[in-house]
């Protein structure tokens, strides 16, 4: 055993410490203390073992710069929705909490072996662990209505897409005889074409994946679990789990080598077109804010898919990049949504009216939640616009005319609901009844995002530089041959771009 | 290190702005006039060391992992639209004294920040920053129309917002686009103004990036298919509000046109050169008489920037030395006369609650100040010579006729059909049969600033020769840059 593991390690060892605890003495300050503690530990020793450079453990996990980044922004997005947490479920009155932190670090686990996997062994129980945490967070409020409904949801429709996926995985296996993904792409390589069971294996697995991140038309039961489910814990389905099941995917289309199939690219190109104008189309007609959000992350997979289409180190980095700039945005946004929610029997502080002339109350958590929501419709001075940028740019690099064009068209969309909410908290309203209490944690934690947010936004070398890093020391490389980078070349203004091949050929820099 | 501090002033003294909010409202009126007349001898430091058409240059690194540098360059031409500004942004805050009396804080921050924004543009030669700053600027404006506008002000500042972040993120998808055809024949990234400047490309590649920028710029400038954002943006926005947007945010379009799409991209503008003429003679033409139709006081003035704005989109494509001149001096005339108006159109509206010419009329008699403005600036507005406008004009169609008769002779066609709205505007608020009103008439803070432009208009008119001095060396270095394509173009 290598240790590269440790931050494995220290992430599997504090939930059974955690669960000692509860046995041994309920505490709710303590457990969520310990739980902290065990999530910090793990976070620095991603520091200590990120000289070791790319280790295989088992066939099934390996752990290289792409999972430790990935890691550090699912584990410091965990801890902040915990920081979140705390008061909240102390206002429930409504006891016992302890278990929640149980859930939350066996949620952060199965993301964590997402992350690593290079099996679809691995892959199946990375994401089970994943949706057995997320099930008992979103019905946690037991004495809510909408929460259990939400939880029973996610429950069945968790189970279905996971057979889905299964039956997939079980089809390409009859195929190919593999589990593991490059075994799988080295086999593609020599047999592109092949029969049914494997076109009908992909099919389903991508079925599998779009229920997971949602995307549409799989996007069906988002919106509910988003506005039934507490909202430290929205947060947490919206980024920890979409972030960790997008970067399964990316490295299992990257292993795959599904860059040179272009019928896999077209359905993907389609589905991310599809996301991200009906993710923002949908998000219009909603006057519930965490239905807005849910819709407005279907749009915010669709645009990092964009960066997956591209699949050059430019995407990967735009990737890296857009999904920090997502974690910390969405989980700001949630936060806020947690901070004014008055939890208990009722529902969170999710009513567009609840929301009007809060700058005039609550300047300061208003403020905050204005800048996040122009760092969502990536608007400066914010991580989100250049988050936009970089992911333009890479579909530009790849003259992704289609998908670019829904890019753009979405995020014009996308601004209407964004704007109509920083509206309504500015106009002028009587004074709301009982404002929520303080909670200082989770306004620190809002705080921390807030200034991340702008810092990145207006000084985003330090990011980027550390990003570009990562992507230059990744060892698994795209099965593309260089100069046919041009995945999904423009049909009609061919003429425009009569000088794309040299153009594509330089900004193929994915050859390792 | 002038350049960064032109920026930094009115950013920070729109920050202490919202900081004064609440009991001391005239402390943010104070605090924004002080930052933007700090800027002013800043500005004259900033030309004290010229080289070459430049006056002053910054250039620090911001991004460079991708290529972007924090790079600011002030010549002729930036300085005179930074100075418009300035000077229409102090005017801009004078004015809202009386009108803007909620929440003055957040109000006088927007301001600042639209006017950091707009200064930023003038000043960028990285097109990464110039983008930003173009994005900054924009925001702002949205909330200054949304929250403290007319009757319909949603409706507008969401259409306006629209418009112009669509274009936007056109524009955004050309520069990257041009960046990568840089790279792909230099093997440098980079969003450096003088570097992108005569990359060789091919044909087609050049005109589709080049109309990527022409159609942001055209927005902006409100050019004729795309100009519908701005009667309602003009109409609904507070006093302040359209004279900014009038007076600095429409130039920017312009600028963008003289300073990117046309040295970037020669050839194609080139090419290009007599569509974009005929669209900016559609704009004087259409402009003017959907102007002549309207009931509305803001409506009309909103469609004679239309109009106006139609020369400077002709003059811009003309590119010789006349026309070019021209339109310098028709951007800062357009800017202090539309902006006086607007001015006038809210006094009005403070004073009587309406807009409409129905209700309006026969004023002359119990305003005798406020309408005796409304005609010295309406009679700038029609380009009488002697005013700044009709040098603007005059110029402009001089070097129009020596490229494209056709177009100047249409064009001209403009001055008539100005004087037509121009006269009917004053006829229908001002003239008629006298009527009482028990209002105040034009108090000594709105006639300090009336006079103060009409100088300026008076000035413009009688000697524009400093001002075409002053923009001379970089018109000319614009010209050359766009005259002498790269090595390897076709």
């Amino acid at each position: 055993m290598n240790s590269s593991t440790l931050p494995f390690l220290i992430l599997t060892i504090t939930p059974v410490i955690v669960m000692l605890l509860i046995a041994a003495k309920r505490d709710h300050r303590l457990t969520a203390s310990v739980t902290a503690a065990g999530l910090i530990a793990a976070l620095a020793s991603i520091f200590l073992v990120l000289p070791a450079g790319t280790i295989t453990v088992t066939p099934l996990f390996l752990i290289d710069g792409y999972t430790l980044f990935f890691l550090f922004l699912i584990l410091t997005s965990t801890l902040a929705v915990l920081l979140l947490s705390y008061h909240y479920l102390e206002r429930m009155q409504d006891g016992p909490y302890e278990e929640y932190y149980l859930l939350l670090l066996l949620t952060a686990l199965g993301a964590a072996a997402l992350l690593a996997s290079l099996h679809f062994a691995a892959f199946f129980l990375g994401l089970e662990t994943l949706s057995i945490g997320l099930i008992g967070l979103i019905a946690y409020p037991r004495r809510r209505e909408r929460a259990l409904e939400a939880g029973l949801k996610y429950l069945i429709l968790t189970g279905v897409s996971s057979s889905f996926l299964l039956f997939g995985m079980a089809l390409i296996y009859l195929d190919y005889g593999t589990m593991s993904f490059a075994a799988l792409g080295r086999l593609w390589d020599s047999s592109p074409a092949s029969d049914i069971y494997a076109y009908a294996g992909f099919a389903l697995l991508l079925t599998g994946i779009g229920f997971k991140l949602s995307l549409v038309p799989f996007h069906m039961w988002a919106p509910d679990i988003y506005e039934g489910a507490p909202a430290p814990v929205t947060a947490l389905v919206a980024v920890v789990s979409k972030i960790a099941i997008f970067a399964l995917l990316f490295r299992f289309f990257v292993l795959l080598g599904g860059y040179r199939s272009p019928s896999l690219l077209w359905v993907l190109s389609l589905v991310a077109i599809i996301s991200m104008l009906a993710g923002n189309l949908l998000a219009l007609l909603q006057d519930n804010l965490k239905r807005i959000f849910a819709y407005a992350s279907i749009s915010h997979v669709g645009y990092v898919l964009v960066a997956l289409l591209a699949g050059s180190a430019t995407a990967l980095a735009a990737a890296f990049t857009y999904l920090a700039a997502y974690a910390v945005t969405m989980i700001g946004v949630f936060g806020v949504i947690t901070l004014l929610s008055q939890p208990g029997p009722g529902h969170d502080a999710d009513q567009l009216e609840t929301y009007r002339g809060l700058m005039w109350e609550r300047p300061w958590l208003a403020g905050a939640f204005t800048v996040m929501l122009l760092s969502l419709a990536g608007l400066p001075p914010t991580m989100g616009f250049i988050a936009e940028i970089y992911v333009i740019a890479a579909g530009v690099g790849r003259h992704l005319v289609l998908p670019l064009a829904a890019l753009i068209i979405g995020s014009a969309i996308g601004l209407y609901y964004y704007l109509r909410i920083i509206v309504v908290m500015l106009s002028p309203a009587p004074r709301r009844v009982a404002p929520a209490p303080r909670a200082r944690l989770g306004g620190a934690t809002v705080a921390v995002l807030l200034v991340l947010l702008v810092w990145f936004g207006v000084f985003p070398a330090p990011m980027i530089a550390g990003v570009q890093q990562t992507v230059a020391s990744l060892s698994f490389a795209p099965r593309t041959a260089p100069g046919s980078g041009d995945i999904f070349a423009p049909q009609r203004p061919a003429k425009a771009f009569a000088d794309r091949e040299s153009k594509a050929r330089t900004s193929n820099m994915f050859n390792f | 290190m002038m350049l960064l501090w032109l920026i930094l002033i009115p950013f920070l003294g729109g920050c202490l702005a919202w900081a004064f909010r609440g009991r001391h409202a005239d402390a943010s009126r104070w605090v924004s006039i002080a930052a933007l007349s700090l800027d002013l001898p800043v500005l004259a430091l900033a030309t004290r060391a010229p080289s070459g058409a430049w006056l002053d240059r910054l250039n620090l690194p911001w991004i460079p992992q991708l290529g972007i540098n924090f790079e600011l360059g002030l010549d002729g031409l930036s300085l005179l639209l930074v100075l418009l500004t300035l000077l229409l942004g102090i005017v801009a805050v004078i004015i809202s004294w009386s009108e803007i009396t909620e929440r003055t804080g957040f109000f006088h921050f927007n301001l600042m920040m639209s006017l950091t924004g707009t200064i930023a543009v003038f000043l960028a030669l990285d097109l990464f920053l110039f983008f930003f700053a173009w994005e900054v600027m924009l925001v702002p404006m949205y909330f200054l129309i949304a929250l403290w506008g007319h009757e319909r002000r949603i409706y507008a500042a969401i259409k306006f917002f629209h418009f112009t972040q669509g274009s936007g993120l056109l524009m955004l998808v050309a520069i990257l686009a041009l960046a990568f055809v840089h790279q792909a024949k230099t093997g440098v990234f980079t969003f450096d103004y003088f570097a992108l400047l005569g990359t060789p490309m091919s044909r087609a590649t050049e005109f589709w990036i080049m109309l990527g920028f022409f159609i942001a710029f055209a927005v902006k400038l409100a050019a004729v298919p795309f100009h519908s954002w701005l009667p309602d943006a003009h109409t609904e926005a507070p006093t302040a509000g359209s004279v900014i947007l009038a007076g600095v945010l429409l130039k920017t379009g312009a600028y963008g046109l003289l300073r990117f799409a046309v040295p970037l991209f020669p050839q194609a503008a080139m090419a290009f050169a007599p569509t974009a003429m005929l669209l900016g003679v559609i704009a004087i033409i259409y402009g003017a008489l959907l102007a002549f139709g309207q009931a509305d006081f803001k409506r009309l003035v909103a469609y004679s920037s239309v109009s106006h704005l139609g020369f400077v989109l002709l003059g811009i494509y003309a590119w010789n030395t006349l026309a070019l001149q021209g339109v310098v001096v028709q951007m800062l005339a357009h800017g202090i006369s539309t902006g006086a108006l607007f001015i006038l159109a809210g006094a009005l509206q403070e004073r009587l609650h309406t807009r409409n010419f129905a209700q309006l009329g026969g004023l002359w008699a119990s305003l005798p100040r406020l309408s005796s403005w409304g005609l010295f600036f309406a009679i700038a507005s029609l380009g009488l010579p002697g005013l700044g406008n009709f040098i603007g004009e005059f110029l402009v169609l001089l070097g129009t006729f020596q490229k494209h008769p056709v177009f100047a002779v249409v064009g001209a066609f403009g001055t008539v059909t100005a004087a037509a709205y121009a006269l009917l505007l004053v006829q229908r608020a001002f003239h008629g049969t006298p009527r009482k009103v028990e209002v105040p008439d034009l108090r000594a803070r709105h006639i300090a600033v009336m006079a103060g432009l009409a100088v300026a208009i008076i000035w413009l008119g009688i000697t524009p020769q400093p001002v075409v001095d002053t923009a001379a060396p970089s018109l000319a270095a614009l010209q050359a840059s766009a005259a002498t394509p790269g090595p390897g173009a076709k």
